[in-house]
């Protein structure tokens, strides 16, 4: 397969997912449902997401902080963070750790090649393992790459990961199944994702 | 263990990874949750940040509703490996990179605000590595639960 029709498969699929002025739709939702409270612009509501995912400063008061810098209320922020996270854009709010500086140094990453019409079957019993931090599924790159289906296993040492990882081939009777694990042995870039378009913030 | 926690800073940890407060004084509001004083949970989590345990506080946003993302990879020779982990850094769109021991030995997640750039950047990578990346967006979520519970019973001697 080449690397073009890869390409081309991705930008197909990304604008499946793609919904479109989400933020409009916030924007909405705020204004219908807390009539008291002012919503904020499309372009405020950008800025405050680019913040957000730079991290609250560690200040008594960050989300009045923040709303000084995108002039606005911190009732506005607040409960624009609140829409948020009901609305499922933000998914988690807090620390975001750097595992490995935890200790937690056997970050393992199991690939494995499933039979298309098992691939779910298979996800929901791996997932159930609570050593799996992340099951995902991904499309295969043939010849190059054969596998479907991805695990994250974070552990603090890889003899116990890899015990984990046997254990949990053998419960689920996937010994025939291609595998391979692929242990990290250096981050060189662990950071918050940003969507933010380049220009929106400083810093 | 890269250093002792106190107990507060383990606490912080372990219950805020998720559901930080969203009022006026979220370092109070924690405070009065673990007993302590704004004052003391400011100065552990300027600790933890100092450590380098703590990449920011803030929101996680859900990748599909967000803006675009994927899994990528490149297969580079070993004595490449840190030049070519630095020219993908470069990109503020690379948000994680890693070494894996593997034949495809570096991998990174490229995530901007819509398809096109999440393609211009991976245009960018292989024309300024010369190598070909391996693209793997996701297709399906079966669990997502990053929220790191840490066991610190062996080293929880507790400074707080």
């Amino acid at each position: 397969m080449s690397q073009l029709s890869h390409k081309s498969q991705l930008s197909h699929k990304i604008q499946c997912q793609e919904e479109p002025n989400l933020m409009a739709k916030t924007l909405h939702k705020v204004a219908d449902e807390t009539l008291d409270i002012a919503p904020l612009s499309l372009k405020q509501q950008q800025v405050l997401r680019a913040l957000l995912e730079c991290g609250l400063p560690h200040v008594a008061q960050p989300y009045l902080a923040i709303a000084k810098q995108i002039a606005a209320t911190q009732t506005q922020v607040l409960a624009q963070i609140s829409h948020w996270q009901e609305d499922g854009l933000v998914k988690r709010f807090g620390l975001v750790v750097k595992h490995r500086k935890l200790g937690f140094k056997a970050n393992a990453m199991v690939v494995w090649n499933i039979a298309d019409d098992r691939v779910s079957e298979v996800a929901e019993q791996l997932s159930s393992c609570a050593e799996v931090s992340l099951c995902y599924r991904r499309p295969r790159r043939l010849p190059d790459w054969p596998y479907n289906l991805f695990c994250m296993i974070h552990g603090t040492d890889r003899a116990v990961v890899i015990a984990q990882i046997a254990a949990m081939t053998k419960k689920f009777s996937l010994e025939d199944i291609q595998k391979d694990t692929l242990f990290s042995f250096k981050a060189y870039k662990q950071q918050g994702a940003r969507y933010g378009k380049k220009g929106d913030v400083n810093g | 263990m890269a250093m002792q926690l106190s107990q507060l800073e383990q606490n912080i940890i372990n219950l805020y990874q998720k559901g930080f407060p969203l009022c006026s004084h979220p370092y109070r509001a924690i405070a009065d949750e673990l007993n302590s004083s704004e004052d003391d949970v400011i100065s552990a989590i300027l600790t933890l940040d100092k450590a380098g345990m703590l990449s920011r506080i803030g929101a996680v946003f859900n990748h599909k509703k967000a803006g675009s993302s994927t899994l990528a990879a490149l297969a580079v020779p070993e004595h490449e490996l840190d030049d070519i982990a630095e020219i993908v850094n470069q990109f503020e769109q690379v948000n994680h990179n890693y070494g894996r021991e593997h034949y495809y030995n570096l991998w990174f997640v490229v995530t901007a605000h819509d398809d096109k750039a999440l393609i211009d950047v991976i245009n960018s990578i292989e024309s300024l590595t010369g190598y070909q990346v391996l693209v793997l967006p996701m297709e399906a979520s079966y669990h997502i639960d990053l929220a790191f519970k840490i066991n610190f019973a062996e080293s929880a001697t507790g400074k707080h």
